[in-house]
């Protein structure tokens, strides 16, 4: 098995419905994956690119990681054209992702990734 | 030539070697947040206060209020209003706007939504101190929306809840006794409207849409303290203060123009954050020829409930008298309520939506539930 790195995820803002009404998880992605998986359909064999391949779990990737393994429902209201819906706000260590690189941010161990909806009602 | 690190990018190589960014304003701590109407990046406690600041500036170049004035705030329990609710009582503390501030909700009747969003409402009201009065559909119209959906379906439901639902706040504040109410609107919702009161060519609406500050019933004032606050700070607001708020979409059939609209709106944000603030500009810089304004109608009050109306019902009667007789499309369609019309007069036994006389004493009609 290749090496791996653990995150924190945590939906709010109404997202956490589509993840099973849980809003905090401990997920655990490969170090490297392939090279452009916002092109494919599904993540299913792009799991442990082998070391110096491919390039390094980053946010993009995260985001289609739990689309295709922790979402139950409704994957549209998550992601759209391969990223975050527009009205979805994401932090980075609590920090906003657009200050990080949005997707490019490679993931390292124990980082915490919060996905937050503003879309549902006021 | 070959990198020193064949296995590291150049983005391997910044994220290592780059600093934290620094807050465009104190230039002391980390920026945490990408401001979307300046693209400013500013720390966490810059943040809260060009947030508050701004709210703030609005409040007074609008001149929304006096001194002693007694203002209810709409509160629905999700992120706006919420964060509308810290805000108001942050800014009548620290520039001692002199304010009577209450809590306002409406309870639609909505089981498995509004009956948990109620409890975030309770909890605001001890974590705010602020007095709470909550008002019911089935208190005021008999009807709850749970009986409503159940009779007509689950199309048109939103027609019913939205005037049911702003001529609540107006008698929910008028037994108050308020002066003025403020709700959660912010620039992202002012926009989606106007943008939909262009579709549909709705001029009257166009301009009042777009106002920080609108009349209502028994000179009741209604504003918008956050018409020009994007939702993304407001979340984040909420967000890095930790508010608690209740966030579930209405389990009956979200209104979908306005869905179109928003996300529509959210495309244009994501390729110019500015397009929010232009959007509301554009909807302020229409001007309504007076031709035109003539022809729209003017103001009376309701015959059977005594609320303004343009019509010799207003809105609400004319929706409650369609579900009582069976006729729930009467009020949507102009060729429904013709037939309702051939059907013969309204029966006497139409139940009259209760009228809360707005007076100046000092003292509510109601009952208030108090913090404890």
């Amino acid at each position: 098995m290749s090496a791996q790195i653990s995150v924190k995820v945590e939906f709010g803002g109404g997202l956490e419905l589509l993840f099973d009404n849980q809003r905090s998880h401990r997920v655990s992605v490969p170090v490297r994956v392939a090279a452009t998986p916002a092109e494919k359909k599904s993540l299913k064999d792009d799991t442990g690119a082998a070391e110096g391949e491919g390039r390094q779990a980053d946010v993009a990737y995260l985001i289609l990681w739990l689309r295709d393994n922790l979402l139950k429902e409704r994957a549209e209201l998550f992601v759209e054209n391969g990223t975050v819906r527009p009205g979805i706000l994401v932090l980075v260590n609590d920090t906003d992702w657009e200050l990080e690189g949005e997707g490019d941010y490679q993931l390292k161990d124990g980082d915490e990734i919060v996905f937050i909806s503003t879309l549902h009602g006021g | 030539m070959t990198s020193p690190h064949p296995h590291l990018g150049i983005r391997d190589l910044l994220q290592t070697i780059m600093p934290p960014r620094l807050c465009a304003l104190c230039h002391d701590a980390r920026a945490i947040l990408k401001r979307p109407k300046t693209g400013q990046q500013i720390c966490k406690e810059c943040f809260f206060w060009v947030f508050e600041t701004e709210v703030h500036n609005t409040i007074t170049e609008a001149k929304l209020f006096k001194p002693g004035d007694r203002v209810a705030i709409g509160a629905s329990g999700g992120k706006d209003s919420t964060v509308l609710a810290h805000v108001m009582k942050t800014l009548n503390d620290r520039y001692e706007y002199g304010l009577e501030l209450f809590l306002l909700s409406i309870d639609e009747g909505i089981t498995g939504y509004r009956d948990d969003s109620l409890e975030t409402v309770k909890r605001n009201q001890q974590q705010y101190d602020m007095p709470l009065k909550i008002l019911s559909y089935d208190e005021l119209y008999g009807w709850t929306m749970d009986a409503i959906v159940s009779q007509i379906g689950k199309k048109n439901n939103c027609t019913f809840c939205g005037v049911f639902r702003r001529q609540a706040l107006d008698r929910g504040a008028a037994s108050l006794h308020v002066d003025h109410i403020v709700t959660g609107h912010n620039a992202d919702d002012i926009a989606e409207t106007v943008l939909m009161n262009i579709m549909r060519g709705d001029i009257a609406r166009l301009g009042r849409c777009t106002l920080i500050c609108t009349q209502g019933e028994d000179t009741i004032k209604r504003s918008k303290p956050f018409k020009y606050a994007y939702e993304k700070e407001i979340v984040m607001y909420a967000y890095f203060k930790k508010l608690d708020y209740f966030s579930t979409e209405c389990i009956y059939s979200p209104d979908a123009y306005r869905g179109h609209a928003r996300a529509f709106l959210k495309d244009l944000e994501a390729a110019r954050p500015s397009a929010i603030i232009d959007i509301i500009h554009s909807g302020e810089m229409f001007e309504v020829k007076e031709e035109v304004k003539a022809t729209q109608k003017s103001q009376k009050t309701c015959k059977r409930c005594g609320y303004m109306s343009s019509n010799e019902l207003c809105k609400a009667c004319t929706l409650l008298e369609g579900l009582e007789r069976g006729m729930a499309a009467a009020a949507v369609t102009e060729r429904a309520r013709k037939k309702l019309d051939a059907e013969g007069p309204a029966p006497e036994s139409l139940r009259t939506i209760p009228f809360f006389q707005q007076s100046r004493g000092p003292h509510p009609s109601v009952a208030l539930e108090r913090p404890t």
